[in-house]
């Protein structure tokens, strides 16, 4: 694993929308500073892009989000596959109507006469100050809508499988990228592999406990994990990698093992994608459960600014540690679910 | 715009003896306009509408089985019943998008407009929205983009007085519309859109323009819808007096004389091209009526690309 070539998420996200470029002159990007005079995106992901396919592949957009996401639809629907930036997920607010009231639903409204593959690429995630604009986790109010595809890398090596499966779908895609860990190193990907969305990964086997989660917080339930091994706890950790379509299959045959699951998200815990996945492993696994299904998530607050309040507000690996203990020790106190009671 | 008003005439007969149950918002009054922008188009050129959009759409050559079986939520509709009056697609006569939401035709038809100018072509497309749509952020955004761009694309603002129950000069900044264009630096006509003349010459210049690759046009076409927002609306929040002198000036009947007045028809022509229409109406609505509903099943198809379990 040392040995392995080293890369993060910023170089595998530029590779994929680069070999995706590549391969496919259809394949285009539009979004806010994405231009290489622009600098190649704010975080430096479409770096190169323009220089490399020319600024008619890779265009810098105003500041204008439902300009964005409605140009894309618009391509697409002739043919194009486009990959629009909205920087951050926050942003998203903004382009709400594309995006809910038009991307998702036109193969469905036109009785499939018309489609729009386009992927919408953003980044979020607490951890670095930047408040309550621009840090949210959002990916429960796009997996609530018919006809979106939400997907989020937790690896570098899954940014770049993921992303090019993302470019290749056929329906509309939230491609979401923590980016507190954009430039944590991790193994490089076979690049010649594809990842099918709506397919889980069992990031670590165990027995006692299953964790299901995804993006940033799969990398906090690995690192819980590995210290409950310490405590002689077996944890088991899914991926979901692709939150809706989510992988069910492979969440029961682990929580089937297990008897014990625990969902952890960056995202509100209440009403969040927590709930869909802890409500249909209750039900399709009633009675069979060693312990009730355990939730834990961000409490009902906006992203704060202080550190102080930041810390207390992200789940991370001391939380999850916690989480797995009370739900081997079987305590069942619903405010034991939320980072901050 | 004889297809547009008879098959108003149908659909409101249709909706109020319950033959037919939908949400209308009649075009009537506002025919000449989409009548006139597409004897500028080909059938590839595409449009993106609204919710009143069913003069758009005909004008734009849809046919009129596919309309009135989607209408009427026929699995034989243009889209198998699932789309619905508010939207409709057609894409092989270019009828694109039809959105319920005002202001969205607008980013999508740059959209589209930005694939022909990446394909090379001259193809163009149309935005239609209403004056409502003017104070909506879409309408800014997009066109700036298509501005900045240059993007094939003719912005067409219906100014029918009213958005909703709201008059323009109560919701709107500025006098006209189309000096909204010099903000964005692009050309802008106020035309008399009960004129399809005076619309033509508008929207030829427009297309020309676009098809050159010389960037969009924002066209104001002032014009007045017959009865109401939606059908059913009792309209008492209207000018009554304005309204009686829009219905009086009747689009339709104006052009009609005109025609005969200029020997370009005869009275007998124009009566029996009229049956006709009527004809072709009744025997779409007959058809849409005789059409099958469609199969539950539809609910788990062309959500995505893959049908779901």
């Amino acid at each position: 694993m040392t040995d392995a070539p080293k890369t993060t998420m910023v170089q595998e996200l530029n590779a994929a929308l680069a070999d995706a470029m590549e391969a496919d002159p259809k394949v285009v990007l539009l979004g806010e500073d994405i231009a290489d005079p622009e600098k190649g995106g704010i975080t430096g992901v479409t770096r190169g892009l323009s220089t490399r396919f020319g600024d008619k592949r890779c265009r810098s957009t105003p500041i204008a989000e439902q300009a964005i996401v409605g140009a894309a639809i618009g391509a697409s629907m002739m043919g194009y596959k486009v990959v629009a930036e909205v920087m951050l997920m926050n942003f998203t607010a903004v382009a709400m109507d594309m995006i809910v009231n038009h991307a998702a639903k036109l193969r469905f409204m036109s009785g499939g006469q018309t489609s729009v593959p386009i992927v919408i690429r953003m980044m979020t995630g607490a951890g670095f100050g930047t408040a309550g604009q621009h840090a949210d986790y959002l990916e429960g109010w796009f997996a609530h809508t018919a006809g979106l595809k939400v997907v989020a890398a937790s690896s570098p090596e899954d940014g770049y499988g993921l992303l090019r499966a993302c470019i290749d779908d056929p329906d509309p895609c939230i491609f979401i990228e923590n980016m507190p860990t954009y430039r944590v190193p991790g193994p490089a990907p076979d690049r010649s592999k594809r990842i099918s969305l709506g397919k889980a990964r069992v990031t670590r086997p165990g027995t006692d406990v299953t964790i299901v989660s995804y993006a940033r917080t799969a990398l906090e339930s690995l690192a819980a994990a590995e210290a409950l091994e310490q405590e002689g706890i077996s944890v088991e950790v899914v991926d979901l990698r692709t939150i809706s379509p989510w992988d069910r299959e492979t969440v029961l045959a682990s929580a089937a093992k297990t008897g014990r699951v625990l969902v952890a998200h960056e995202s509100v815990r209440n009403f969040g994608p927590g709930g869909e996945i802890a409500a249909t492993v209750s039900e399709a696994l009633f009675g069979k459960l060693r312990a009730p299904v355990r939730r834990i998530g961000a409490p009902t607050s906006a992203v704060p600014f202080s550190k102080a309040l930041e810390t207390a507000y992200l789940v991370a690996k001391p939380q999850i540690e916690t989480a797995v203990r009370d739900l081997v020790q079987g305590k069942t106190d619903a405010k034991s679910g939320l980072v901050e009671a | 715009m004889t297809l547009i008003s008879q098959n108003d005439t149908a659909t409101r007969r249709c909706l109020s003896t319950g033959r037919l149950v939908m949400p209308y918002y009649s075009p009537k009054g506002q025919e000449a306009i989409p009548a006139a922008v597409s004897t500028c188009l080909r059938t590839d050129d595409q449009i993106a509408t609204i919710y009143r959009g069913v003069h758009d759409m005909l004008a734009k050559g849809i046919p009129l089985n596919s309309l009135w079986a989607e209408q009427g939520g026929r699995a034989t509709g243009a889209c198998k019943g699932k789309g619905g009056p508010m939207h409709v697609s057609h894409p092989s006569t270019g009828v694109m998008v039809t959105t319920g939401i005002v202001g969205s035709s607008m980013p999508i038809a740059n959209g589209l407009a930005w694939a022909s100018q990446m394909d090379g072509s001259d193809r163009v497309v149309v935005a239609y929205f209403g004056d409502g749509a003017s104070n909506i952020g879409a309408f800014h955004e997009s066109l700036n983009l298509a501005s900045v761009w240059k993007l094939p694309v003719i912005f067409v603002c219906q100014n029918n007085r009213y958005g909703e129950h709201t008059r323009y000069e109560k919701a709107t900044a500025v006098a006209r519309v189309a000096d909204r264009a010099a903000a964005y630096t692009m050309p802008g006509h106020h035309v008399n859109g009960n004129d399809p003349l005076e619309v033509y010459v508008a929207a030829h210049e427009a297309v020309t323009r676009a098809r050159r690759g010389e960037g969009p046009t924002l066209i104001e076409a002032l014009t007045f819808r017959f009865y109401g927002h939606v059908m059913g609306d009792a309209d008492d929040y209207m000018d009554k007096a304005e309204k009686a002198a829009a219905m009086a000036n009747d689009p339709t009947l104006r052009f009609r004389e005109k025609l005969i007045a200029g020997g370009v028809a005869t009275e007998a022509q124009l009566a029996k091209m009229e049956a006709e229409i009527d004809a072709e109406v009744e025997a779409a609505i007959q058809h849409a009526l005789a059409s099958p509903y469609p199969d539950p099943i539809e609910l788990r198809r062309d959500v995505y690309a893959e049908e779901l379990a």
